[in-house]
């Protein structure tokens, strides 16, 4: 018996340890914004932010909440349907669509007219994604655009060319075959079912759509079809590890791991691959090679607000203030991310001297706004059923874009 | 109010000091009552109700009756997903026997007991999350532990959560992992409930431990033995955390062949915004679960020793 007593002391403290885990913040202010975000590598400079705001305003309290991704939007979405969203949010593209047409998010245009913004600060295509027409549902934060992160010791060892910008499709094929090294457990490029880092790009260079213009889905095009044959030429090549090996261990993992060459994907990844000090010094970036044409996804966060916050006026001044031009500087200066206002991008190349990042500016140019169309959750997140096939060599690209193309028109017709 | 002299003081004090009214009782239950209301019934009928509904992400959704239910029986991603919770389920229940072994031969221990408890009570208060990342690891294709271990004896390795032919089944081993130590607790409990003169008297009439513990420890058991079977099909039926941790990215290859009940409600809920149709699939898991439950109890008549 004595045991049992025992098991239950250890029962009710692990209770009270979980119990303990869900703690509330407490109020300074006068008034008490909550600004809730998903990255913890970002915690620093939104603090930052949040401070620099209540410097300017000593009434505002800005507290920042780092929520783990998993249950980011969950927590959300149940929050805006309960009337205890956190008052300022990060708010990505694709699950946009929902909470504006849900009437959810905080117009600030009047207040963003009245602070004389500058909406041409921002990047067009960033400024596409999140079109609501008259209204505004909150400004861009940061953008990111995609490039080829590459492995410099992987290429001297082989002794095949680092990618430039004259690279074409051709040569990213060939030099992922001769850097390939099965022995080593060494592959050219990772290649696995990645829309934005991936195959959207691919569809794009080839003069494809993912979404057409008519608002139906294009993946079944010749073009868009290339694009993704792209990818899957690769794989068959043998020159990326497999989809399973992929779902086991990350893209971005094997590539610090030194097991693939090339990674096409995004900027988000420079503060990561820049903060490992050792394979700070093999890391090269170049642009993503040319199809048809150059072409890169372009996305990017919205600092967007709960249309139910008690503090409207105030929670519009702290969006505007978090999107705008200090702040822009603060997030530039933490290496976190490539920050939307214009002009304040040098803080973040001067952040990390030794990697190439103006790459990432200039592919501003010519970027493309990633494909969103109705509910894009549910369409996307098809995309493994009917693409890994083509991933495994079990379909043709072009069978298996037809039936993905027919299923995201079932989803975009409901 | 007085009460007879004989009655012992304590009772006299409560009923003194309460007095008869059967308010006093429901007064009483309130505070329970009312945080289950909130907590547990209120958001069941919110639930019950919205299966009924078309709901927009936010915002009221409109009555269609019957058609969340409809659409369900022909969707076959639910009876896929119903599919791999019942062979989850059936995984986790291949862990009681083996929870009652191991409760049986912890019993036998005298020293040193504690430290086995502990032991195999370590999963349950572990964050299912870190023991979802410490058993990919394990299970990684390239690098796991599991492989290498394989390849000692010369079997081929294999991704085992990347793969949907072996994902379930490497999930349902966790599972089991981590039911141990609650199953162990309550089999313990009912191990210290057998009288030890039962021991005595069969050892003496010539009674080896095995026969000891199919003849003695089984039965007087089996009460135990079936709230840790009953217990284990309710909490395998809604098991989502190992599949959403382990098999972490939506890119996986082995989602598809591994999503359970719970995975797919959250996946239309929460991802989809489709909540009419997850509560659909949250109210036909509870009747399932009732079902299952319900049958239990009937089929406990056959095998349950009650003394």
């Amino acid at each position: 018996m004595r045991y049992d007593k025992r098991w239950s002391a250890a029962a009710v403290a692990a209770t009270a340890l979980v119990l303990s885990a869900c703690s509330g913040g407490g109020e300074d202010g006068d008034v008490t914004l909550t600004y809730a975000t998903w990255s913890d590598d970002q915690k620093p400079a939104m603090e930052a932010i949040a401070e620099a705001f209540e410097a300017d305003h000593p009434d505002i309290d800005v507290e920042v909440q780092v929520l783990p991704w998993p249950e980011y939007w969950s927590t959300l979405q149940v929050g805006a349907a309960g009337r205890t969203a956190p008052d300022a949010f990060w708010m990505l593209a694709d699950q946009f669509p929902a909470y504006a047409e849900g009437g959810q998010l905080l117009d600030i245009a009047g207040a963003v007219e009245e602070a004389g913004v500058d909406l041409s600060a921002y990047p067009e295509s960033v400024m596409d994604l999140y079109d609501s027409g008259d209204a505004l549902y909150g400004l861009p934060k940061d953008f990111d655009t995609n490039g080829i992160w590459f492995n410099k010791a992987l290429f001297d060892a082989a002794g095949v060319a680092y990618p430039d910008d004259t690279w074409t499709w051709e040569d990213t094929r060939t030099a992922a075959q001769e850097l390939t090294d099965a022995d080593a457990g060494v592959w050219g490029i990772a290649a696995p079912i990645d829309r934005q880092g991936g195959y959207y790009n691919s569809i794009y260079q080839a003069g494809g759509q993912v979404i057409g213009d008519d608002g139906k889905a294009a993946i079944d095009s010749p073009e868009a079809v290339s694009g993704i044959e792209f990818w899957t030429n690769m794989q068959a090549d043998g020159s990326s590890p497999t989809l399973q090996q992929l779902s086991d261990t990350e893209a971005v993992q094997m590539f610090m791991d030194g097991k693939i060459a090339m990674y096409f994907s995004g900027s988000f990844w420079a503060q990561r691959l820049y903060g490992d000090e050792a394979f700070r010094a093999n890391v090269g970036v170049a642009p993503l090679p040319t199809g048809q044409q150059r072409a890169s996804m372009i996305s990017g966060i919205l600092n967007a607000g709960y249309a139910g916050t008690e503090h409207p006026e105030e929670l519009a001044e702290f969006l505007i203030f978090a999107s705008g031009e200090e702040a822009a500087k603060i997030q530039g200066e933490s290496g976190a991310v490539l920050p939307a206002y214009e002009g304040t991008q040098q803080t973040w190349l001067d952040s990390m001297p030794e990697f190439d990042l103006q790459v990432f500016v200039d592919a501003v140019e010519y970027s493309v706004p990633l494909p969103i169309s109705g509910n894009a959750a549910e369409w996307t997140g098809l995309e493994g059923e009917y693409l890994t096939p083509a991933w495994n060599g079990e379909q043709s690209a072009a069978d298996a874009a037809a039936a993905y193309n027919a299923a995201i028109d079932e989803v975009l017709a409901e | 109010m007085t009460a007879p002299s004989a009655r012992p003081p304590a009772r006299r004090r409560r009923a003194g000091g309460l007095g008869p009214s059967p308010l006093w009782g429901y007064a009483m239950i309130a505070p329970a009552f009312i945080g289950l209301a909130a907590l547990y019934l209120w958001p069941f009928a919110k639930t019950f109700g919205k299966s009924f509904m078309d709901t927009p992400a936010f915002g009221p959704g409109t009555w269609t009756g019957l058609d969340n239910y409809t659409e369900l029986l022909g969707d076959g991603d639910f009876w896929q997903a119903f599919g791999n919770s019942a062979i989850y389920t059936a995984i986790l229940l291949l862990g009681v026997p083996i929870a009652t072994v191991l409760a049986a031969l912890i019993q036998q221990i005298g020293r040193g007991r504690a430290v086995y408890r502990v032991l195999y009570f370590l999963p349950v208060v572990t964050l299912p999350v870190a023991v979802s990342m410490v058993w990919r690891f394990i299970y990684n294709g390239d690098f796991g532990l599991l492989n290498w271990a394989l390849s000692l004896v010369g079997i081929p390795g294999q991704y085992w959560v990347a793969d949907d032919a072996y994902a379930i089944y490497a999930i349902g081993a966790v599972g089991i992992w981590m039911s141990l130590g609650v199953n162990l607790i309550i089999l313990g409990a009912g191990l210290q409930s057998i009288p030890p003169e039962l021991y005595e008297a069969s050892s003496m009439d010539g009674a080896g431990r095995v026969r000891q513990f199919f003849s003695i420890t089984l039965p007087l058991l089996s009460p135990s033995v079936f709230l840790v079977t009953v217990l284990t099909v309710i909490s395998a039926l809604q098991m989502f955390d190992l599949v959403f941790v382990m098999l972490r990215s939506v890119d996986n290859t082995a989602l598809d062949g591994s999503k359970t009940i719970v995975y797919l409600f959250y996946e239309k809920a929460f991802v989809q915004f489709d909540q009419g149709y997850g509560a659909a699939i949250a109210v036909v898991l509870l009747l399932v679960i009732m079902l299952a439950t319900v049958f239990q109890f009937r089929v406990q008549r056959r095998w349950v020793f009650y003394d």
